[in-house]
């Protein structure tokens, strides 16, 4: 196998909480990941759950606990890496006195590129990201969404192999996020790898080739939408006959519940409808649809999220 | 170096562009005007005033936009996160500290020399509306190139007081950056006094302490040479290369300590 874009090895970050007596907090508990070579990946978690800690370590902001980082091959921070990608902070915030032509004049120059050609480049970038009339304003009159977009733009100053974006829909309107979806689309299509983080399930799911599922410091799952996604959580039964104190004695109380007349039961998935229909039976129900109940992106996050524990 | 020197041009287009700057700058250059009607008021008085307060104004001017914009350029990147984009960038941190720094201090230079022009132009128009006779007590011309030296060594100084307020700006916040950089300047010129410590106690670890912090701390009294030059006494090259020798020296090494704790910071 080539060389993962991305490697994480049991990637862990201590925070010092606390004035007097500080004592480490975990935000990144042993993240281990790989993403390969023009995969676009999405993480995904709740607030705080160690995603944009996850990319200042990657981009050497801060510096691991334990674990390493490595991108490209090389150690995070290695200056021959940060040439090849691109970085969107979260709320990116850049210099008031400059206008967004400027900054990413500037930007380019430390890539090596020729003013022209940083000019350039800013042009063609600021149009993509639908900035090209308000290039010549001072970023100070920047709205947050704008800024937004033009933190995206100087992600791409250095035409990146690997770009990271920390909630790059953050802040923007409607139309934006549409852009944004389209330009992590596009930027994905010309082979590049993307990992960009988001607690927003759907943009994962139309974009990602993979995700990789995030909660309170630890990675609890990774793999393709389609896979995680469809899991079978399990089973709804529906039956006519029998009664909801029937039902109770059974052990199902709150996965019990009259509907129409019919009796619905959720089961979980240690309760197979192989050994639970015969009992239902026995108490004079009988069956009248059972369907497998297919877990949504945003119920398994929902659920790991709530329960990360569950997970291994 | 390339980078060093794109990071210390975006620094220096940064600085020159903030308010503060210019208003402490047009401060400085109504106050040289100023300093014309003084003259007038104190009419028989020399031109020594004339000069010693505007040596001072610009020293003081240039201490606050030293200390100000100094805390600022790093510090600000920091606080308002601009930091985080800059650093992914194909620059290592001690680039970003050494361009910062020479922005600043090229913002320095330009600003010294704004106050500078602005002295000698007042000092100029004196010299020419006086007459000979007035002239003739003057221990010095009006315009006096002596005073370069002066003016150099007050530019050295700033050049230091920069480094101390980049160097407490690396790990502690702003206002607290600043307390600590006016701080230092203050003792710094009473830094002299702890040499002879010895005169006034006989407690030796006292006295040692004392050596220590003479050793440690900087010494910014030999850079006010206002004095002197006013009076029309001699700076000699050899006094100004000494002194800057001594500046350059202190500036090295708060750099190093300045990239040594900046390279360590999580910017969280
Ligand atoms: N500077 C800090 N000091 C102490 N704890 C911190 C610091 N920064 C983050 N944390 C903690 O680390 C954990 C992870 O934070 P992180 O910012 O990585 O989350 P996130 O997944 O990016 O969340 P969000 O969706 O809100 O951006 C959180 O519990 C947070 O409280
Ligand atoms: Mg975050």
């Amino acid at each position: 196998m080539s060389t993962p874009a991305i490697k994480l090895d049991g990637l862990t970050k201590d925070y010092a909480v606390g004035f007097w007596r500080p004592r480490p907090y975990r935000a990144l508990d042993q993240v281990s990941l790989e993403v390969a070579s023009g995969e676009v990946l999405g993480y995904l978690g709740p607030n705080g759950a160690g995603k944009t800690t996850t990319l200042k370590l990657l981009m050497q902001l801060i510096y691991p606990t334990a674990g390493t980082a490595e991108i490209l091959g090389r150690p995070a921070g290695d200056v021959g890496a940060r040439r090849r990608l691109g970085y969107l902070p979260e709320l990116p915030y850049f210099y008031d006195n400059l206008s967004a032509e400027e900054l990413l004049v500037y930007f380019g120059g430390l890539f090596s590129l020729s003013a022209a050609d940083a000019r350039r480049r800013a042009a063609t970038l600021l149009d993509r990201v639908g900035l090209g009339a308000a290039r010549h304003q001072r970023l100070r009159r920047y709205s947050k969404g704008m800024l937004q977009r033009v933190g995206i733009a100087q992600a791409l100053v250095n035409d990146p192999e690997v770009v990271f974006l920390d909630e790059p829909m953050s802040g923007l309107d409607p139309v934006g996020r549409r852009d944004t979806r389209e330009l992590i689309r596009q930027l994905g299509a010309e082979g590049r790898t993307v990992f960009f983080s988001s607690h927003i399930l759907s943009d994962a799911e139309a974009l990602c080739d993979r995700v990789a599922i995030m909660a309170q410091g630890k990675l609890i799952a990774t793999g393709r939408i389609a896979d995680l996604a469809f899991e079978v959580l399990g089973w709804e039964v529906v039956v006519s006959g029998g009664s909801l104190d029937g039902m109770r004695a059974l052990g199902f109380d709150e996965a019990a519940r009259e509907v129409d007349g019919r009796l619905v039961i959720e089961l979980t998935i240690d309760q197979p409808p192989e050994r639970v229909l015969p009992e239902l039976a026995r108490q004079g129900a009988q069956v009248v649809a059972l369907t497998p109940r297919h877990e949504s992106l945003e119920d398994y996050f929902m659920r790991m999220v709530s329960q990360p524990g569950d997970a291994d | 170096m390339a980078i060093i020197t794109r990071i210390a041009v975006h620094a220096f287009k940064e600085s020159i562009r903030d308010k503060v700057l210019y208003t402490l700058v047009l401060f400085a250059v109504l106050l040289m005007g100023a300093l014309y009607l003084i003259g007038q008021l104190t009419a028989g008085q020399d031109v020594k005033i004339i000069k010693d307060l505007g040596l001072a104004a610009t020293q003081i001017v240039g201490l606050f936009i030293a200390v100000f914009i100094g805390i600022g350029l790093v510090s600000k990147e920091v606080e308002r996160r601009s930091i985080y984009s800059l650093l992914s960038k194909p620059i290592r941190r001690h680039e970003l500290i050494l361009g910062k720094y020479a922005g600043l201090v090229l913002t320095l230079a330009v600003n010294v020399a704004v106050m500078a022009v602005a002295l000698y132009l007042v000092l100029g128009y004196m010299s020419w509306i006086e007459s000979e006779e007035f002239k003739a007590t003057w221990v010095r011309p009006a315009a006096d190139p002596a005073m370069w030296s002066a003016l150099f060594l007050v530019f050295v100084q700033l050049a230091l007081v920069t480094a101390i307020a980049l160097f407490f700006s690396t790990f502690s916040s702003p206002s607290l950056s600043a307390v600590l950089t006016f701080g230092l300047y203050v003792v710094g010129h009473f830094n002299a006094d702890l040499r002879n410590f010895e005169s006034v106690v006989d407690s030796s670890v006292a006295v040692y302490l004392a050596r220590a912090l003479y050793y440690v701390l900087p010494n910014l009294a030999p850079f006010d040479v206002k004095a002197a030059v006013v009076h029309g006494e001699p700076v000699s090259l050899g006094y100004v290369a000494m002194t800057t020798w001594y500046g350059a020296a202190y500036v090295a090494a708060l750099l190093l300590a300045s990239v040594f704790i900046f390279s360590r910071r999580d910017f969280k």
